[in-house]
Formats: structure tokens, C-alpha cells, sequence
């Protein structure tokens, strides 16, 4: 009987997708995309969160600040990194290697997979909700090109942090939500079972996203993981970066300006 | 696409129950337990003599702060839409608007505060618990837009449970534009002035109750991004005591001076004066 009332729904389908513990994850694409990363660690004020990874890497000719959260694969691994859900020196590294990205106009590349910020005690009293607000006021001023790329979580303000960007992309599967669907069950019907009903109201997939204007291209997962995907996103990227760095600082800044400002405007 | 549309005036709410604070002449207060006459309360500022601050309603919470008649509101029209036709949100819109007696959850407008012209605005926590929903980030973004055309600081009174989740992605997009329109008014050179009161947290703490150059806090506020219950939920621990308040904020850096409601206008126009001299 509890089985029917659980019954999943194609938007929930695509979130246990997301979720999905063999997906390739945030360094998985760093390695594949592109070619001798470097990885630069910690915030300079408390410490390297593990959740965030960072650096810089090459884009064929292009040297490219890449970051991303990373989940992780074995157990060990995914304890180490906090399963995706950052702290605030996290975000601080991020916001420290944009602003280095944006002195050395250099494009900056994030990949976005976490189940969001991590609701912690150390998280809270380092100003969890500082940090991410300062990461968007950082990026929506930054003079050099940003792109996001979903591979697979998009949860809430711990992933918008890095993606106040020109252009944001998204996985097939990947899903982007301002609440997490057993979140928005419990609050609304006291019962997190009914998250897959609460997943299709939420309208969190990629092609919700790409309705809404909030992603802007749905990259199909046809031989994820493999060489030629990697290589067809590689081009893809490098050909987004060309043409935004074609454009003058200001006009890149004013742009992404008014990406964010049609977002509910008034009648 | 319109996600914010202009509220019909003569709207009447479809299923309303009969708010309980309009038949109150007493209210205990949370902390000290003593039983309070509502009038004294009131010209207390809502402050029970324990220190405890109740809510505040927006309207109520300008009048305590402007110069008397300079207050000139703005864009009081615009409320939210249900664009994703969520369940119960149309409901719980009506009855928020007839409760809260705004189009939304927030108040904008002109103010002087001691004789100094700004942009104010003050969330109110009986609209749907002051949640961001596209309406109330439309009308921050604008408050921002205005004073950085006009050369005008902004004062803020934030108080949310977060952002609207009734509207999915585009409650979570006006994080980035707000924060977009602060980080303009900040590159102009002038100044933002936040008052974190109670609660203040998730959404609205992560963008622009954060960005303040001065940010105030009421005293016993919680403040923080996460909820208590889903921090005690996660590492299956009791939360420290005063965690997540107002002097949490205060001991970790995160805020810069814990006001009282009755010394409020006079901090805040000290500010806006110390910023109005040019060097």
C-alpha cells in the first residue's frame, strides 16, 4: 500500500538520475574536457574544502580557470569530499579563483553537481549564507566570461553560487531546484515520501530550465563518459568562450545583467 | 514571460479564516512569559520590557523609522503570480494579502531618515513569513535600480523565511538579481544599510540581507542560511544554545552592531549622515 502512494514520477525519475552514484562527476569532466589541470587549493583565510575543486587547466590554446564540485566516487572518497555540499571556504576558493581568473582574463568553467550548501554547524558560524551571497555579487560584476555547466544536482543557492554565469548548460539528467523535492514534501505535507509528486510540481528538469530561460542549451548524454562526449564538449565550450571573449568586458557584464534581470518583471 | 503581475485591487480572497491577532488586546510574550497589554506593547515598539522584539508588519516598521510624512511608497502594486500552478499557492497568496494587508512581501519607497533622503525597504513577516517569491525580488531590484540612477543609499529591513518555493527556479533566479542590482549600487560608490530582524534566513540571508556595507541586527534575531531542524536533522546532534541569533552573528563577525529597536532611527541616521560627506 505505501508502495502506490510513493509511485515516482518522470520528474522524479530524472532526480534519482541526477542523484545517480555512477555518473561521472565534477573532476571526471575537468580531466576529460580539458588538458593538464592544475589544481590550486584553499580559501587563504580558513582552510580547502575538498568539495570544491580548483585551477587552472588548458582548452586547447586557451588557459581556462575551471572548478568544480565534486562528489566523488568511492565511499571514502565521497566522506573526503563531503558528498558535493560545500562549506563556506568553499565558495570562498571559487570566489578566490574567479577573481584570479578575472586579473588574468582568463574564462572561467564550473561544473555544478551538489544536493546544495551544506547545513552545518562549523557551516553557519563561518557565514554559510555570507559566502554565497558574496559569490553572486562577485560573479554578476566579474569582467570575464562565465560558464556552467549541471552534470548532474543543482541544488538551491549552494548551486547558484557558481552560476551567476553568461551562459549555463545542462546535462540531459541533471536537475536544478530551489528546494529539494523531500524538502518541499515535507514542508508542504509533513510527509518526505511524497517527494516525486513534489519533483513534478517543482518543474526542475532541464527542459523546465530551458523553458524558463534560466538554462541555455540541454547537452543530450548519448555515450557520457566516454572519449567522443568529452571531445564534442571540449569543442563546444572552447567555441562559447571564443565567442564570448569577443566581447568587451562591459558588454559581457551588462549582458549578463540582463540575463538575470527578465526573471519575473513586472507586467 | 510575465511572472509578477499588477494586484487587482478589488481581489477578494476566496477562503479566508478570520486572523487571530484582530480580536488580541493581550499577548504573552515567548521569552519572559508575562502577559502584555497590546496598546502598551505597541508604544513600546513591540518590545515586551524583557528586551524580546515581536514582529513587526512592514508598514508599521517604516512609520517607526522615517521622518514623520516623508515616506512616499513605490511600485505597491506588484504581487506574485502562481506560474506554475502550485498547490495551494493561489490560496495562500489571497489570504496573505488579506492578512498582511500588502499586494506582497515587501514595502518600498522613498524615506528621509534624520533629515537624509534614501530608498527603503522592509519585509513583512505576515506575508507568507516575508518569502521571495519573483514580486519581492522585482521590487528590491528596482529599490536598487532607483538609488544608484538617483545617487541614493538604500536601508533595509529584511525578515524571510527564504526564498518562495511556490515559485520553483524563478524564486531561486531573483537571488542573482538582486544581487546583481546591490553589486551595481555598491560599484557606484554608495552605500547599503541592512537591519537583519527576526527570522532573517535561507534565500534572502544568502543574497542581499548579506551585502550590506553596515549590516544591524535586532537583538535575539535568528539569522542564518540552513533551518535549525534540518542542521539538527543532518549531523544528528542538539544545536549550541543562542545558536544562529542575532549575538551568534555578532561573536563570528557577521554582523556589525546589534541595535534595539528603539535606537534604530538614530543608528541608522548616524549612518546615512556619516556617508553623506563627501571626502
Amino acid at each position: 500500500m505505501a508502495k502506490a502512494k510513493n509511485k515516482s514520477t518522470p520528474a522524479y525519475d530524472r532526480v534519482r538520475a541526477a542523484r545517480g552514484g555512477k555518473r561521472p562527476t565534477g573532476l571526471d569532466y575537468v580531466k576529460g574536457v580539458f588538458s593538464d589541470f592544475f589544481e590550486l587549493h584553499g580559501d587563504r583565510a580558513f582552510s580547502d574544502d575538498a568539495a570544491v575543486a580548483g585551477g587552472i587547466a588548458w582548452l586547447y590554446d586557451k588557459p581556462v580557470t575551471v572548478i568544480a564540485l565534486e562528489k566523488g566516487h568511492s565511499t571514502k572518497e565521497r566522506s573526503k569530499r563531503n558528498f558535493g555540499s560545500p562549506h563556506p571556504e568553499g565558495y570562498r576558493k571559487a570566489l578566490r579563483l574567479m577573481k584570479q581568473a578575472e586579473k588574468f582574463h582568463r574564462p572561467v568553467v564550473c561544473f555544478v553537481d551538489t544536493a546544495g550548501a551544506y547545513p552545518g554547524v562549523g557551516a553557519e558560524e563561518r557565514g554559510q549564507g555570507a559566502a554565497i551571497a558574496e559569490n553572486l555579487l562577485a560573479l554578476s560584476g566579474l569582467r570575464t566570461p562565465v560558464l556552467s555547466i549541471f552534470i548532474g544536482e543543482g541544488g538551491s543557492g549552494g548551486a547558484l553560487a557558481l552560476s551567476v554565469a553568461d551562459e549555463v548548460w545542462m546535462l540531459e539528467n541533471a536537475v536544478y531546484s530551489v528546494i529539494s523535492p523531500e524538502g518541499c514534501a515535507s514542508i508542504l505535507w509533513k510527509d518526505a515520501s511524497k517527494a516525486p509528486e513534489a519533483a513534478a510540481f517543482l518543474r526542475l528538469q532541464a527542459q523546465d530550465a530551458l523553458e524558463m530561460g534560466v538554462c541555455d542549451r540541454i547537452l543530450p548524454e548519448k555515450g557520457l563518459g566516454s572519449r567522443a562526449f568529452y571531445r564534442d564538449l571540449s569543442r563546444l565550450i572552447y567555441d562559447k568562450l571564443t565567442e564570448l571573449s569577443a566581447l568587451d568586458a562591459e558588454a559581457l557584464v551588462g549582458a549578463r545583467y540582463a540575463r538575470f534581470r527578465q526573471f519575473g518583471t513586472g507586467a | 514571460m510575465a511572472f509578477v503581475a499588477k494586484n487587482k485591487p478589488n481581489d477578494v480572497p476566496r477562503q479566508v479564516k478570520k486572523p487571530a491577532a484582530a480580536t488580541e488586546t493581550e499577548r504573552v510574550c515567548p521569552r519572559c512569559k508575562s502577559k502584555l497589554d497590546v496598546g502598551k506593547l505597541w508604544e513600546n515598539r513591540n518590545v515586551c520590557s524583557c528586551g524580546y522584539h515581536f514582529k513587526l508588519k512592514a508598514r508599521d516598521r517604516v512609520a517607526l523609522t522615517v521622518d514623520v510624512d516623508s515616506f512616499e511608497p513605490l511600485w505597491e502594486d506588484i504581487t506574485s503570480v502562481d506560474v506554475l500552478e502550485f498547490p495551494g499557492y493561489e490560496n495562500k497568496l489571497e489570504l496573505s494579502r488579506y492578512v498582511a494587508g500588502e499586494a506582497d512581501a515587501v514595502v518600498c519607497g522613498r524615506a528621509k531618515i534624520s533629515g537624509r533622503p534614501c530608498i527603503l525597504f522592509a519585509m513583512d513577516p505576515f506575508f507568507m513569513m516575508g518569502s521571495m517569491g519573483a514580486a519581492v525580488g522585482e521590487k528590491i531590484t528596482r529599490a536598487f535600480e532607483l538609488a544608484t540612477e538617483e545617487g541614493l543609499p538604500v536601508v533595509g529591513f529584511t525578515v524571510s523565511g527564504g526564498a518562495r518555493m511556490q515559485e520553483g527556479l524563478i524564486s531561486l533566479m531573483q537571488m542573482a538579481k538582486t544581487s546583481a542590482a546591490v553589486q551595481r549600487h555598491s560599484a557606484a560608490g554608495l552605500l547599503y544599510l541592512t537591519v537583519l530582524t527576526n527570522p532573517t534566513t535561507g534565500g534572502v540571508t544568502a543574497s542581499f540581507a548579506m551585502l550590506g556595507d553596515v549590516i544591524f541586527a535586532e537583538p535575539g534575531a535568528t539569522v542564518g542560511f540552513a533551518g535549525a531542524r534540518v542542521i539538527e536533522q543532518t549531523v544528528g546532534k542538539k544545536l549550541p544554545q543562542g545558536f544562529q541569533t542575532a549575538e551568534f552573528l555578532l561573536a563570528h563577525g557577521f554582523a556589525d552592531a546589534i541595535v534595539p529597536r528603539d535606537e534604530q532611527r538614530w543608528a541608522i541616521g548616524n549612518m546615512l549622515k556619516l556617508h553623506a560627506v563627501s571626502a
